[in-house]
């Protein structure tokens, strides 16, 4: 639609026209956003997507359950094991299945060190797009520690694929709780570190304060959800409204806003970082005893844990054919959603009963945040077009999946 | 006279060597300084903790293929690197880095040459390196490299007013527009003293002149990927780079000229008085730079004319009645 108003309005507003992307240092991948300036005033800001589709949905109707898992890591690199809860969540709700509590702690915390590691992403970046390069290294000091700690627990740093439906993988691995402990005692003072050099600068109030301003009602309207919704005002957080994976068990606040510009989405981020602080340190401290899969309950659907597949002949034959064949979750739908570092994330899939999904769909948060943009960006400048797509935080593989 | 003629010859030689070799080494120290600022090692490979990196990057410029755009103004594209270099390292010539020295029994001023408006003369060619800038932006025919072009001409004018203004305080106490005489002329007591609020503004828009953070707005990377220089590649590129680091390195020498007593100080020879209060400046500088946001085009331009250009206004006035009350 833009395309064919382009002209005229050159004629007659005598606006031009800049393409923000797709390659561009601050779209955070691979976003182009078609922007219409009078001056350096943004008219009108067009997300346009699509440079980074990777099929995803599709490919998981190829896979078995379990390497379906595989896939969602890859939509959202910086927060994958959010991605893999939501997933195997929906896939627990299709099967019945109950984790046992123990693995729901483990889940909980690898889910919240990677919000605060896709946070400490988002901050650092955020804040090099405005300029202050700093930022980014100490923010990238921390998220090392976590990718360590997670490193630790599943082997692997980005991308750990380490639920299974009904539990996780592998016990606690010996040094998980202490890296844990260690990082629960130093971050803190991190995070004011950050905030020392940015929530009380001048210019970093100037260019945020009052900047990309969205209603609730607007927000909603777009749909958009997580840090950015908050930021607004509205007190939506899915963790709260609709536990899951025991998160009721956990005290924690939901910072809001109120203004919804920038510097709130800015300030709630930077709050959600100390309470998923908060929450991590309460899971370790309160992990269950038990086995951290509901083998015993839901053998259909659940795979051995590997002691007892390598030490009892059934455990090996359930193992062995969970491997080739996948496990099989009756016919039916189900949609599970949950509170990624983004927004609200969500898996709906569906079962025709055989060992691959009919259809997965993904409602990535980064997709319905990104579409309010235009709506955001209008009547401010270029500059402030930058700070407003790096307070949505959002990311190009989720979009375009 | 040609005992003059050699001694000035080979003064600028020195000096302009000197100037294009702290210029490339410059990159090194701010990579340097960002490194420790930022819990790095900054670059290491390249020599002993990277001393030959400067002159990798010059060997890897001047390979890069030469690109000039199809569309762009081929003539001026060419000219407005060169346009944004010259100045710079001409500033320096009248610049006065050392004490007088004795050699064979002449007096030589360690100054290429002392024009009795050295001031007026820094202000024209400061203001000249503009061009470069928006003469760039403009024959590039790119829209990220216009936009910087234009963002630097306004930004570049107005801070240009506050500049010169902060620097009258400084001749009316020292009544000569001389920097060999201002130099003198602080022989006691530093300008920065009497002129506190005059170094500041002079600080800060000298900054914003040479667009380094948080004034970048010309280049602002986050925003219109590389601005101006968006097209320039290879020594063309190379060019932009040496202009913008000589002018740190002429603008820190203006600095210590005016206001922290030139070549003057105990004990040390008055050239590594000079240098040491010339790198001091330029910490000042890089340290701005690795720690502040960018400011937004339209902030930027109240701040220049709503407060650093009354600041500077009033900062003459209260400096001439000072003057008359205290009958100097």
């Amino acid at each position: 639609m833009l395309m064919f108003e382009y002209k005229d309005y050159l004629i007659e507003l005598d606006n031009f026209a800049i393409n923000i992307g797709p390659q561009h240092p601050s779209t955070h991948g691979v976003l182009r956003v078609l922007v219409k300036l009078d001056g350096e005033t943004v008219v009108e800001a067009e997300p346009v997507i699509g440079y980074l589709h990777t099929s995803m949905e599709k490919y998981a109707e190829y896979r078995t359950y379990h390497q379906a898992e595989t896939i969602t890591d890859r939509m959202d690199y910086v927060s994958a094991a959010s991605n893999n809860l939501g997933y195997i969540l929906a896939v627990e709700k299709l099967c019945g299945v109950k984790p046992p509590k123990r693995a729901e702690y483990i889940r909980v915390i690898l889910t919240e060190l990677t919000r605060i590691s896709s946070h400490l992403v988002w901050l650092g970046t955020h804040a090099v797009d405005l300029g202050a390069l700093t930022e980014f290294l100490y923010c990238f000091r921390e998220r090392e520690l976590i990718l360590d700690i997670i490193e630790t627990m599943t082997g692997a740093r980005m991308t750990p694929s380490f639920f299974r439906v009904g539990g996780i993988a592998m016990d606690i691995h010996k040094n998980f709780t202490g890296k844990t402990r260690d990082f629960i005692k130093i971050f803190p003072d991190k995070i004011s570190e950050y905030e020392a050099l940015l929530t009380k600068n001048k210019i970093w109030l100037a260019r945020t304060k009052n900047v990309g301003k969205i209603s609730v009602e607007d927000a909603v309207s777009f749909g958009v959800t997580g840090p950015s919704l908050r930021a607004s005002g509205l007190r939506y957080d899915v963790r709260k409204i609709n536990p899951y994976s025991s998160y009721e068990d956990f005290d924690f606040d939901i910072p809001t806003g109120d203004a919804g510009d920038v510097f709130d989405r800015y300030a709630v981020r930077i709050e959600e970082m100390r309470q998923s602080l908060r929450i991590v340190n309460q899971a370790v401290e309160n992990i269950p005893e038990g086995e951290y899969l509901s083998y015993d309950e839901y053998p259909q659907y659940v795979i051995p844990p590997k002691h007892r597949a390598l030490t009892t002949m059934e455990g090996m034959i359930f193992l062995f054919k969970y491997g080739m064949e996948g496990i099989k979750p009756p016919k039916g739908e189900a949609y599970q959603s949950i509170e990624g570092p983004r927004g609200e994330l969500g898996y709906y899939i569906v079962s025709d009963g055989s060992g691959f999904p009919y259809r997965m769909r993904v409602r990535p948060p980064s997709f319905c945040n990104i579409s309010a943009l235009c709506k955001m960006a209008k009547g401010y400048l270029l500059a402030d077009l930058i700070a407003i797509i790096g307070s949505l935080d959002i990311l190009l593989g989720e979009i375009d999946r | 006279m040609i005992f003059w003629l050699i001694s000035t010859i080979i003064k600028i030689i020195v000096v302009f060597g000197i100037i294009l070799l702290a210029a490339a080494y410059l990159t090194l120290l701010e990579r340097k300084i960002a490194a420790r600022i930022q819990n790095r090692l900054g670059p290491m490979e390249a020599g002993f903790h990277g001393l030959l990196q400067p002159i990798a990057d010059g060997i890897k410029l001047f390979f890069k293929e030469d690109i000039i755009p199809a569309e762009a103004n081929k003539a001026l594209f060419i000219l407005a690197p060169i346009i944004a270099v010259i100045p710079a390292l001409v500033t320096f010539s009248v610049i006065p880095f050392g004490a007088p020295v004795k050699i064979l029994g002449h007096i030589v001023p360690l100054q290429i040459t002392d024009v009795n408006i050295g001031i007026l003369f820094i202000l024209a060619l400061t203001s000249l390196g503009v061009y470069g800038v928006v003469v760039g932006g403009w024959a590039s025919n790119s829209k990220y490299a216009l936009l910087g072009g234009l963002r630097t001409a306004a930004q570049m004018i107005s801070y240009e007013i506050s500049l010169a203004l902060s620097i009258i305080g400084v001749i009316m106490i020292a009544g000569s527009l001389s920097l060999a005489n201002i130099v003198s002329a602080q022989s006691h007591i530093w300008f920065i003293v009497f002129q506190p609020a005059g170094f500041l503004i002079y600080l800060i828009a000298s900054t914003a002149e040479m667009n380094r953070v948080p004034f970048d707005l010309g280049e602002a990377e986050g925003e219109l990927v590389a601005g101006f220089h968006t097209e320039y590649s290879s020594m063309k590129f190379a060019f932009y780079f040496i202009g913008e680091y000589a002018q740190i390195v002429v603008n820190s020498a203006i600095i210590t000229t005016l206001f922290l007593g030139g070549w003057q100080g105990p004990f040390l020879p008055s050239v590594i008085w000079f240098i040491i209060k010339v790198f001091a400046v330029i910490l000042v500088y890089l340290w701005f730079r690795w720690t502040y946001p960018r400011l937004r085009y339209d902030e930027l331009m109240h701040f220049g004319w709503k407060f650093l250009l009354p600041l500077a206004l009033a900062n003459i006035i209260v400096t001439g009645f000072v003057m008359i009350l205290l009958g100097k």
